[in-house]
């Protein structure tokens, strides 16, 4: 299940020192997802639903550790609330490791719909977004986990199917 | 006993510990009851007062003590499942449980009706739950402080609320104020 691309993406985030993640179940992330929990320097927390993975992320943040979440865009849709009153009005950096379904080569219809909004909501947001489309894309991992913890923002990783096509 | 005469009974209890404290009411009558770098306000997003309270309790050894209400653990209630199965003996939540949405106006939750939040935490799988009358929740929490346990208190208490102000400190002064407290412990 775990190819190169979520293995570079593990020690990526491990390099930057995330510490605590918190996922929730996705296809396209299931490779990272099933190294983040076998990674010793990962606590890994699985939640129930994407606000409640922010409140464990905002927690974890205020006692030093560095927390990312992994989640589908159709998450946005229900943390929108929390982005704005929790992770931007309290200022603590959120890496989201974002499995962008709905875009070309998406099997499933109904996904489209909320692909076409995730952009708008980011971007609405002023949520400093990142669309990984090609392989390469990944190469700008670590600058962007630094980029997240020095502005002391939520920032959104999107990564399209494309992004994980098996070449 | 309303919530702020609960809050009062425990401050003696809780004014040493790190205490995550849910929004609205909760977070403006503790405040103005006793305000600690100690704690940290919820300014916004009902329900997730025990999510930033277990993942603090996961990230340091200290001991920390979220307050919640019974209508925000409803409007958050995968939240037990992961307490349950993240069980870290730092953690203690503490549900004040009035039966209503004492915020909005004392709207009646259905924790006041059929639903015991007592009998659902353990469902989840919660292994130290105490059900206890608003007058012993200072006990209870004395008692779950000093067994070193994970602990789901649930305590029985009257609607009501006071009037208090709003909380008008700068919640990035609130985050500051309280993780420099957290640092200092763990120092
Ligand atoms: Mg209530």
């Amino acid at each position: 299940m775990a190819n190169s691309i979520s293995e570079r993406i593990v020690d990526d985030m491990v390099n930057a020192g995330i510490d605590f993640v918190t996922t929730v179940p996705c296809k396209q992330l299931a490779g990272v997802i099933d190294l983040v929990e076998k990674n010793k320097k990962i606590y890994h927390i699985p939640s129930n639903k994407e606000d409640e993975g922010m409140g464990l992320c905002a927690g974890a943040y205020m006692g030093g550790k560095k927390p990312c979440i992994i989640m589908q865009n159709t998450a946005l849709g229900v943390t929108v609330n929390t982005l704005a009153a929790l992770i931007q009005y309290y200022q603590i950096p959120l890496p989201m490791l974002i499995s962008y379904r709905g875009e070309v080569g998406e099997p499933v219809a109904c996904q489209v719909e909320m692909a076409l909004h995730t952009k708008p909501i980011l971007q609405q947001m002023n949520i400093p977004t990142f669309h990984f489309h090609k392989k390469d894309d990944v190469e700008e991992l670590s600058d962007i986990l630094a980029y997240t913890q020095m502005c002391k923002k939520p920032t959104a990783i999107l990564t399209d199917a494309a992004f994980w096509r098996v070449s | 006993m309303i919530r702020n005469e609960v809050l009062q009974s425990i401050v003696p209890v809780i004014k040493d510990e790190l205490v995550i404290c849910n929004i609205g009411s909760p977070s403006q009558e503790l405040f103005q009851l006793d305000d600690q770098p100690s704690t940290f306000y919820m300014l916004g997003t009902m329900g997730l007062s025990s999510s930033i309270g277990l993942g603090l309790a996961l990230a340091q050894p200290q001991k920390v003590i979220a307050i919640d209400g019974d209508g925000s653990v409803l409007t958050n209630l995968g939240t037990l499942p992961t307490i349950a199965n993240n069980v870290t003996d730092n953690f203690i939540l503490v549900i004040i449980d009035n039966g209503s949405y004492g915020s909005t106006g004392d709207q009646p939750t259905y924790a006041g009706m059929k639903t015991s939040l007592t009998a659902v935490a353990k469902a989840c799988g919660c292994e130290n739950v105490v059900e206890c009358r608003a007058e012993e929740t200072a006990d209870e929490l004395k008692k779950a402080l000093a067994a070193n346990q994970m602990t789901v208190i649930v305590c029985k208490c009257e609607s009501g609320n006071v009037k208090v102000p709003v909380i008008s400190m700068n919640p990035i002064v609130i985050r500051e104020r309280f993780m420099a407290e957290v640092a200092n412990r763990n120092a």
